[in-house]
This record gives structure tokens, sequence and C-alpha cells, in this order.
């Protein structure tokens, strides 16, 4: 637990990813398999199921500093962070532990279903063995969420390097449903082969944003232009008669789309989808927000699957009769997509991700246009010869989305942030003018920099009138331009709106709040694009 | 959150600490006729009073920063009586020449405490527990989750660093503001290791301070006839205002540390990008802040800065009269010195 509690902190203390993965692959020298194995999983968000409630644990640890609970509450907001605050307070440690990170887990996973008073005696036992980098990192164990800015691209180039094998099959080796409780290192690592987990799907190539004018990127006829739809990316696998469906976030949600397990029997097996998982309806896609009234639900009813029905707009193959395609270029990829949606209709399950022809830059500017009237976010832009590539990757696929709809807003309220941004008030409630009311509408917590969240900060400080827990109420004098992609009505906002992807354009300090936006504007955008 | 209630023999008013019966003010915030000093820092020690009074070795600070002023000295412990109330000075431990002022008429004591902590760095006269009826605390780091180690721990890890950056060849840039931390980042340094470089602004209160008989290791100013390879594997001494300056991309390869409380939070350490945060604060943690409070076996505790809300509540818990005040003091800046805006403005950014 030392040496990893020692990674966690070295991980922490630097910016730069080269030292990242050297500190990474030292561990993995050292570690024994089952660590190196657990390390993995907790830098890809595998981490054990949660077995003590984190309201327990303040409790406890409130008790043992001597520190009344509303203390600790209070300065829980001051740190942002529940695992270190709980570290922060406890007292110093009696005695000095030696187990390892994997006995460690063990422990925790043991915690399930007991008694609260054996939950107690444990953890507090842990507790009294642990320095405070270890307390940490157990404590971030039991809470969950490690961010510590370490990306899955960097955990598999770490372990691709010791290893001593090729970074995308390793990447590929670390996707899919494994757990530390499913599978050894070896296993997972070095077996001969990683296909044996037929729902491991393949890592998902992401693009970047159009960087200049389109024209840079030479000429047109290299490239293959679709629409950009608004769903959810992800990839679904027909193998040995089964369906596997992934969410970009790697997350298998096979169960919560019931409409693609036909596929299982219509597609023939070892075929591999990347596509879009897409409300649509009489030939058109519908809002974003259709989808996301499924989504968070347990169970899915007759009712909710036939008012937000979807299908799979395919975009690529990268699974074709049980072969791996991705290297080969996007237009044979496209052409097999082709022949195999022809061969095996999917009773309109599955929709062909249209090509949108153009003979100049001019022109796919002009379909860029059309592309909010779609209810599309843009155009994507793939190169004809490129391969299907690991992660987010520069040059041969680019999103060009359509410029974002703005309003500018006035801050109403202040609210600090967690973890990096502890301490820092930088979570934004915003308002337009109704009449002489000020309405609020939105939320926003992105888009500006560290220095003038700083700035920003300081100003909070100053003008707070009310506090209520961690959120401040301020003077209504700084306006915000707010960018945002898609407007929807909404039963549960005050405002009777809700805004997608709600940002920070820019600090408007040039804008009076008088001239700030009012509710008629939003409404009358909701007319034009809600 | 006023506080005014009237016998007081200090009251919180709009210019700053005030004693009527006295006609003085402590460490006010608006110009004023007389003004008693806790310490040297901008937040406390304002420009534009017509007298001001400190210790003697507050003092050559106070004229430093704010130029032609009249100015009076006392020493520790010694009672001046003005307008039959009893002003005398205490070492609070903070700063070298930080002072707690007592004030104490017909068996009421006060104490404004101005900012203090209980560790005796070896370079500020230390902090000495004085009885009263009412205290005045700051709350800069009052809440349990700040634990200062002994300094002497924080120095070992720094010397540490900059032992490992000097085999590296890199230059080891570490920031404290310029008054107090400064001074007391540089008596803990092994100056075996190497050369100490200091930024003006640090170097003009060395200057200042070396001048009143305090000896400080050898520091050598930046400058521009420095050829920039001689930084290498040496220490750079700054306020925190210059990381990320232009003045500061000279020095390269370099590895950045803060010193300040502040660092006891990972997310204010990531925040500010720096490779190493040393949690080294001239402010009291919450152990010791309690400590000092029960020492001084006050009845009425008022938290003028920091957490004073929070702090102030848990006080009432304990079962003392508490009350928080409103100032204008700011204590120990997360984001910035702005106790020590002037300085940076005035200093050389060659």
């Amino acid at each position: 637990m030392k040496r990893f509690a020692q990674l966690f902190n070295q991980l922490d203390q630097t910016t730069k990813t080269l030292k990242k993965v050297e500190y990474l692959v030292a561990y993995l020298r050292e570690a024994s398999d089952k660590d190196k194995l657990w390390t993995i999983a907790i830098l890809s968000h595998r981490r054990p199921k949660r077995t003590v409630k984190t309201s327990l644990m303040r409790v406890w640890a409130s008790e043992l500093a001597q520190v009344p609970l509303w203390l600790f509450e209070e300065s829980y907001h001051v740190v942002g962070d529940l695992a270190e605050t709980i570290a922060l307070v406890l007292p110093p440690p009696s005695q000095q532990h030696t187990k390892t990170l994997t006995e460690w887990i063990d422990i925790i996973k043991s915690l399930d279903k007991q008694e609260e008073d054996y939950k107690k005696k444990v953890v507090l036992e842990a507790w009294s063995g642990l320095d405070y980098n270890e307390r940490f990192v157990f404590n971030k164990l039991i809470t969950g969420g490690f961010r510590i800015g370490v990306s899955q691209k960097l955990i598999m180039r770490a372990v691709a390097q010791y290893e001593e094998q090729e970074e995308s099959a390793m990447a590929h080796r670390l996707m899919g449903n494994w757990t530390p409780d499913t599978i050894s290192y070896e296993e997972l690592i070095r077996s001969e082969n990683p296909l044996d987990d037929i729902s491991r799907p393949y890592p998902f190539y992401l693009a970047y944003a159009v960087e200049s004018e389109t024209s840079q990127l030479g000429d047109v006829s290299e490239w293959q232009l679709e629409r950009k739809w608004d769903g959810i990316r992800g990839q679904v696998i027909v193998r040995d008669n089964e369906i596997f469906v992934w969410s970009r976030g790697e997350e298998l949600v096979t169960d919560k789309f019931p409409e693609y397990h036909p596929l299982a029997e219509l597609l023939p097996n070892g075929t591999v989808l990347d596509g879009e998982i897409l409300p649509f309806e009489d030939g058109m896609p519908l809002s974003f927000n259709i989808l996301q009234t499924r989504i968070g639900r347990k169970n899915l009813t007759k009712k909710i699957l036939q008012s937000a029905p979807i299908v799979l707009m395919c975009y690529d193959l990268l699974e074709y009769n049980g072969e791996d395609i991705r290297s080969q270029p996007l237009v044979d990829r496209r052409k097999l997509l082709e022949q195999l949606l022809e061969a095996h209709p999917t009773n309109g399950i599955c929709l062909l991700s249209e090509r949108v022809d153009v003979n100049d830059w001019k022109e796919a500017a002009k379909e860029r246009a059309k592309s909010r009237s779609l209810l599309s976010e843009g155009l994507m832009i793939k190169r004809l010869d490129s391969e299907y590539k690991i992660g987010r990757k520069k040059g041969d696929w680019w999103k060009w989305k359509v410029d974002p709809l703005t309003i500018d807003a006035v801050m109403l309220y202040a609210q600090s942030g967690h973890g990096r941004r502890a301490n820092l008030f930088t979570d934004y409630t915003f308002a337009v003018w109704d009449g002489d009311q000020l309405v609020p509408f939105t939320k926003a917590y992105s888009g500006l920099t560290d220095k003038e969240f700083n700035q920003i900060t300081a100003w909070v400080r100053k003008n707070t009138k009310e506090k209520f827990g961690p959120v401040r109420s301020v003077n209504p004098e700084l306006v915000f331009e707010i960018a945002f992609e898609g407007i929807n009505e909404s039963k549960r906002h005050k405002s009777g709106i809700s805004l997608r992807f709600p940002r920070m354009l820019r600090w408007r300090k040039d804008k009076p709040v008088k001239e700030a936006n009012t509710l008629a504007d939003l409404k009358k955008m909701l007319d034009l694009y809600g | 959150m006023q506080t005014t209630r009237t016998n007081d023999l200090l009251r919180f008013t709009e210019k700053g600490i005030y004693c009527e019966k006295a006609g003085i003010y402590i460490d006010p915030w608006r110009p004023v006729d007389k003004a008693l000093i806790t310490h040297g820092h901008a937040d406390h020690s304002r420009w534009g009073h017509k007298s001001y009074l400190a210790t003697e070795s507050a003092a050559p600070v106070i004229k430093y920063r704010l130029g032609n002023i009249k100015i009076q000295t006392i020493a520790y412990g010694k009672s001046i009586n003005i307008n039959g109330v009893e002003f005398s000075f205490h070492p609070a431990g903070h700063i070298i020449g930080s002072a707690q002022i007592r004030a104490s008429y017909k068996g009421d004591t006060w104490v404004a405490s101005g900012d203090f902590k209980l560790e005796d760095d070896g370079i500020s006269e230390a902090f000495e527990p004085v009885k009263c009826n009412t205290f005045i605390t700051e709350s800069t780091f009052g809440l349990p989750i700040y634990d200062w180690k002994p300094q002497q721990e924080i120095f070992d890890d720094i010397n540490q660093w900059w032992r490992s950056n000097a085999a590296e060849g890199k230059v080891t840039f570490i920031t404290g503001y310029s008054l107090g931390k400064a001074q007391r980042i540089l008596n803990g340094l092994d100056t075996s290791i190497g050369k100490i470089y200091t930024h003006g602004a640090v170097e003009n209160i060395n200057e200042v301070i070396r001048n009143q008989g305090i000896k400080l290791p050898e520091t050598t100013r930046v400058s521009q006839e420095i050829p920039v390879k001689d930084y290498t594997s040496n220490l750079v001494l700054a306020p925190p205002g210059a990381i990320n300056s232009a003045w500061m991309k000279k020095f390269k390869p370099l590895s950045i540390g803060i010193a300040s409380g502040w660092m006891a939070l990972r997310g204010a350490r990531r925040r500010r990008a720096a490779e190493r945060g040393f949690v080294l604060s001239d402010h009291v943690d919450w152990k010791d802040l309690n400590t000092a409070i029960k020492e001084t076996e006050a009845e009425r505790v008022i938290v003028t800065h920091g957490y004073t809300k929070i702090y102030t509540e848990y006080l009432k818990e304990q079962g003392l009269d508490a009350e928080a005040a409103q100032t204008e003091f700011t204590g120990e800046s997360l984001d910035g010195e702005a106790t020590e805006s002037n300085e940076e403005s005035k200093s050389p950014t060659t």
C-alpha cells in the first residue's frame, strides 16, 4: 500500500505525461501481479464495489478527530474531497500496517453486508496504522473516484512499455468487461488470445474539432463527410449469437437498449459496428432530450420504449466475419459496411450514416449550415484512407460542429468546485431578465481560464449577499456570454427551458447588467431550435 | 457582524479597531491620527496615518515600506499610558517584530493579536501567551484540516528536494511571501547544497533586516549581469507572484515549489501547477489556535479574519462568548499575496 500511495502522490504532483508514464512503469516493475492488476483496474475506473456508506465514514472520522460533525462538514466544503478531508482531520497513526494494496482491497470487499459495528472496527483499525498518504488512498478506495489526471491512454502506454508490447494491442486488452475478480494479470495482459472475452469492445476512435479553415485540409475529394448525430456514441458487437452494446464511456449498456437485441440473429457472428445510439422516428432524429428520458431508468416500460424510439446510426465497421479490419482504409470498411447492411436487413434497427457528397469546401459549409434544422450537430470529416485509430487523434478525423447558440446572462449564485477547483468559485448559476426580474435558467462551470476563475473568486468573496452552505448569492453585476448546443422545453426548470452543454464563452466585462438578454430572447430560440 | 457593546474598550469601526478612551486605532485600514501597528504586512500596516507606534524590530520594515512616516517604537513588554489606558506589545511569533497589543483599563484587559503562530521559528520573537478578558484573534487556518508539522521536517523536505534538483542540474525555484516567510525559509536552507539567489522584493527586505543586526544566510540578488548558467543547481527564492512571470522564464530547467499553509490542500497544490507544495505557515494551525485561546483565559473572543463564521460557531459550542468582526485583514491569501501587492509592483522585474 505504501508503494501504491507513493505512486498516487507522484502522479498527482506532476502534469508531465512522460513523467507519469515513467512513474507507472517503475511501479509496475516493483509491484506483484495482483497489485499490478488492481492498479490498472483502479486507474481505469474499475474500483471495488462500495461497501461502506460515506455518511458513516464522516461520522467515524469526526468522532475520532473529536470534531463536531457540522464542523467536519464545513471542512469538507473547504477541501472539496471527502477522502482528503478525512485523512486531514484524523489524529496521527498509533501503529504501522504493512498490508499490500490487494490485501486492503480484499478487506474492503469483505465488509459487504457486514454489521455497521464490524465495519467501523475494521475501518478504524485501518486508519490507526496508515500514514496520511495511505489513509487518503484507502479512503479513495472506499469512496471511489480516483481522478488524478491519468488517462486510459497513459496506463495503456505504461503497461505496453513495461511488457514491451504494441500499444494498440495493449489498449484492446484493457478494454471490456473484466475486473480483477474475473481475470488474472497473466490472463489479461499476456494470454495468447485476448478475444476469449467475446464481449470485449475495440477502443473508440475520437475526432478533434476542426482547428482552422477546412480548405487547409486539402482536396475535398480525399475526405468522406457525414452528419454528426446527437445521441450516444456506441459499439454493437455480435459474437457467438450474442449481442453486446457498449457506450463510449466504456459502459456495457446492452440491457438499456432492447431494440437492438434482435441484431444477435439478424447480423452474422463476428460483426462489430461503430455508430450512434440515436432517438429517431418517421425518418427524422429526435432531440437528445428524448433519449435522456430513458437512460437513467431501471425499468424500461413499454410506454417509455414507445415514446423514445431509437435506431443505430452506423458509422463504421470494425470487425467483419470475425476479423479485425480496423487497419483497412475507411473507404474499404465503408464498402463492407454497406454490403453487410444490404445483405442483412434489420427492419430499420440499423441505418447507414449517409455520406454528404460535395464538390468543394464551400458546398460543405452550406451543408453544415443546414445542421440545426436536421437536428444534427454538424459534420464529420474523415480521410478516405484513414485507419480506425485508438482514442483522440489529430489528422484523419475531424468534427466540424455548428457554431453554438449564445446568450448574455447575469451571474446570480456561485459555488466552489471540487478537486482541483476546491476553494475556487467555479460553478455559477445564470439568469436572464423577465421584466425587471432576473430569472435563473442555467448553470455553467467551464470555459474560463484559471486566471479568470481566480479573479471571479476574489470578486465573489467581496460581493456575497448570502451564504447557503457552499452556495453564495452574489450581487447581480457580472455578465457572461453563455454558449450551448441546444435548447429544450423543461417543466422542471422555473424558466421553462433547459440547455444542452451550457458553458461560459467569455466574461463580458464590457456589458452592463441591464443589457443582458431576456427570457423572451430564450423563448424565441426555443421556438426556432427547440 | 459588527461588534459594538457600549462599554467595550476596543471597538470595531469602519476605520479599524478603535480605542475611544485612548483615541488610538490598532492596525487601522483607513487613515487615522494615531495607529498602533502589530506588524509590517500590508493589510495591518497601511499608508496614510499621522503617527505610528510599533515594536523596535518591526519599525525598520514598516518605514521601508511606507516611506516618510512619523513612527515611534516601543520595546516588547514595556507599558505606555495613553489617556489612562495602559498599552503594551508582546511577541506574536508571526514575523520579525510582530506583536500582540495588550490594552488594559481599570482591570479590563484586551489583546489584539494581529497574526500569530506558536511554533518558535528561530527568527521571529517567540509567541508569549498574554492573559486577558477579551482576545481578538485571526482564524486564517481555523479548521481541523490544518495541522502543521514541526518546521524542521519541512526544511528537511525542502533541502532534500533542492539536493535532488541540484543533482539533475535543475534550478530550485521556491516561493514564499517576501516579508517573513522568505527569511524563515532562508534560515532553514542548507547552504552547503549551493548558492541562494533572491528576487528583488525578497532581497530588499533582507537588506532592511540585516541592517537591523539580524543575521541571514548569504544571498545574491538576481540581475541581468549574472549569466543564466550560474543559476544551474542553485536556488532562487521569490515571492508567489513571480510564478509563471516573464522574470521566471530565464531559470531553466527548473523545479517549482511553493511554501504556504494552503499547500495542505491537494486542490490548491494542483491548481498552482507547482511540482512541490511545502506546508509552511506563519499562522497558527487548528490545534495551536485552540491552545492559544485557552492560554489567554479570555472569556470573550472576537474573530477577525479567516474562517470567522465557522470558528466563532465552534468557540460558542465550547462555551465561550465569541463573535465575528468585519475587518479588512486578509491573512495569508491563497491566490497571489494580497498582503504585499505593493512590494511586488515596486520590485525590479529584470
